[in-house]
């Protein structure tokens, strides 16, 4: 089954509706809990990145049996060093955005933690492509 | 599995059909069928907000027969602290107290006493870093229930601690066996508040068997009390010491952040009402909280003083609670409960608690997916009115209905008006179906003869 979400940069009230129909669907299918969780994680916060950073963005979700496959594409500044931004800690954050309590740089490794397969792929000035996936049986 | 037993049911012979138990339902758990709202045994959480929807007062709650107290040669009562404060101020805890020994009680105990020693082990939970985080209290029964059946992901963030009735009646038991009652005398009974907490008793979760042998509804005692009070058929006994050991710890308890208050660290939220919470939840399942490291979650409005079977209301119940809260003696009473203390602490927890998601369309992956695909597909042609003339709560749930072949597209009236125009439905194969779900009498063609439509 497909499902393609639109996401506004800048609107944080709204951010949560992917990861929100996704965990629906993936109750209905029965999926382990352990599961599910580790999904609406990395959704969701693929899902902020966007609204954080980028102008607008869609999000192409594929479920089927063996699992959910997800691709975020958003129009926005991109990441010059995905290498780095992998890296746990690492941020862009100017010290005062760090003071508020964001910009921590656990993003993208965070997301990484909670998939099975992360692909990130940026071209600056362009925008950002984040690849996600989580298989439900595991061998 | 076996299915959840449930305290709640329905008196058919009162029953109009009116669906508005179905409508309240925070489980979907209610539908209508002749004109009969089912109840799904493995989705009800026994919240009761069909009790207080139903205009017919047609849900009946189950409880033991009073005369069974006399079964036994030392009948106690469990008393919920709130129970007295349903009462006006003019009825003192005395009087209360004394009608309770007047009926034959031999002792009688308010069940959140057991609260100062269940403080220190939500003190110690709090302190265990090892814990998952948030920790969900898991004193209300009907909120263990609706996290089982959905939100099976958050089960394992369930203290798992038992509630002050648990623990009040484990000192009981063995306080009276080891003053020497054999335990077949001894017959606890408890007053509830609601109808949750009489299924935790009758089928717990997480144990095999409750302490409590017996369970009176509070709208029956409510009655019972006020009766033999307004006849005047009571001797006032003039030891209250029964209902004295309670501290403000205690009395706040069963009330809305009665057990955020217990806590001297962390984040802590207490919510009421069992759609709020649902609502927190599913926020919470969708990772947008965090850092919250205790919930106090009740299904009640109001927490227990909104219990379905409390005789008053529910603002004014718990007003007299915070004032007895006020008048309540600072000095200490000497509670027999202590002596207990490591017995009744090493028997704080529950078993295990298993998640049952009512979600879940099929055991086998591939078939959920194909009537999952189905339903959705189903879902996008129906009208998202939510009428409920089909007989289910929402459009999404008639289509999961028709996917598990127990309901057809044509019970949406929608679909039969589009139908009709296409000539594919006859007028009277679309009365066939509405008979079907409403019964006969509700679209019986004589019905409107004796209005004036003048």
């Amino acid at each position: 089954m497909n499902f393609k979400f639109e996401v506004e940069g800048g609107d944080f009230t709204n951010a949560g509706t992917a990861s929100s129909q996704v965990k629906k669907m993936m109750k209905q299918l029965g999926v382990d809990a352990a599961i599910i969780k580790r999904t609406v994680v990395a959704l969701y916060e693929a899902e902020v990145n966007i609204v954080a950073h980028a102008y607008r963005g869609d999000i192409f979700v594929d479920i089927d049996e063996s699992g959910i496959y997800i691709k975020l594409v958003d129009e926005g500044p991109g990441i010059p060093d995905i290498d780095q931004a992998m890296i746990k800690g690492y941020s862009t954050a100017s010290p005062k955005v760090r003071e508020m309590g964001f910009g921590a740089g656990m993003g993208l490794p965070n997301i990484k933690a909670n998939t099975d397969v992360l692909n990130v792929f940026s071209e600056v000035g362009k925008g950002t492509t984040v690849e996600i996936s989580n298989l439900f049986q595991k061998e | 599995m076996e299915d959840f037993h449930h305290a709640l049911s329905f008196k058919y012979e009162l029953c109009i059909g009116c669906s508005h138990c179905t409508s309240v339902c925070p489980t979907a758990a209610i539908h209508v069928e002749e004109g009969r709202p089912i109840l799904n045994p493995n989705r009800c959480i026994d919240c009761g907000r069909c009790y207080n929807a139903c205009p017919l007062n047609a849900i009946y709650i189950e409880q033991d027969d009073f005369q069974t107290i006399y079964d036994y040669k030392y009948p106690v009562l469990l008393v919920p602290s709130i129970f007295s404060s349903q009462f006006q101020d003019k009825f003192s805890n005395k009087v209360i107290l004394s009608v309770f020994y007047h009926l034959g009680f031999k002792k009688v105990y308010e069940v959140e006493r057991a609260v100062n020693i269940l403080k220190e082990k939500y003190l110690e939970m709090m302190q265990n870093e090892e814990l998952e985080r948030p920790i969900i209290s898991s004193f209300c029964p009907a909120i263990v229930r609706l996290i089982q059946v959905k939100f099976p992901s958050l089960v394992s963030n369930l203290s798992l601690v038992r509630p002050p009735l648990d623990i009040t009646a484990l000192f009981i038991k063995k306080s009276l066996e080891n003053s020497g009652i054999p335990r077949e005398d001894i017959g606890i009974f408890y007053i509830s508040p609601c109808a949750a907490k009489i299924a935790a008793i009758k089928s717990p979760v997480g144990e095999d068997k409750s302490v409590v042998d017996g369970v009176i509804n509070m709208n029956y005692m409510y009655n019972k009390v006020l009766r033999i009070i307004k006849q005047g058929e009571y001797k006032l006994v003039t030891d209250e010491e029964d209902f004295h050991s309670m501290s403000n710890d205690s009395l706040r308890f069963s009330l809305t952040a009665g057990e955020v208050r217990l806590m001297d660290r962390g984040r802590n939220l207490a919510i009421d009402g069992v759609h709020n919470v649902s609502r927190f939840l599913s926020k919470l399942e969708d990772d947008y909280v965090d850092n919250i490291d205790f919930l106090e979650l009740r299904a009640c409005d109001e927490s227990c003083a909104g219990g379905i079977l409390c005789a008053g209301d529910r603002f004014l119940t718990a007003e007299r609670q915070r004032n007895r809260l006020k008048r309540s003696s600072r000095k200490k009473h000497a509670d027999e409960m202590n002596q207990y203390k490591d017995y009744l602490l090493d028997n704080i927890v529950v078993g295990k608690v298993e998640p049952r998601s009512m979600d879940k369309l099929d055991d086998d992956i591939a078939v959920a997916m194909r009537k999952m695909k189905k339903s959705y597909e189903i879902n996008s042609h129906l009208p998202q009115v939510d009428c409920r003339i089909c007989g289910y709560q929402s459009c999404k749930e008639l289509a999961i209905a028709i996917v598990n072949q127990k309901a057809s597209l044509t019970h949406c009236i929608f679909v039969q008006r589009v139908l009709e125009q296409g000539d594919k439905l006859t007028n009277m194969e679309s009365i066939k179906i509405t008979r079907k779900i409403w019964g006969e009498n509700k679209v019986n063609k004589n019905s409107l003869d004796t209005l004036n439509l003048e």
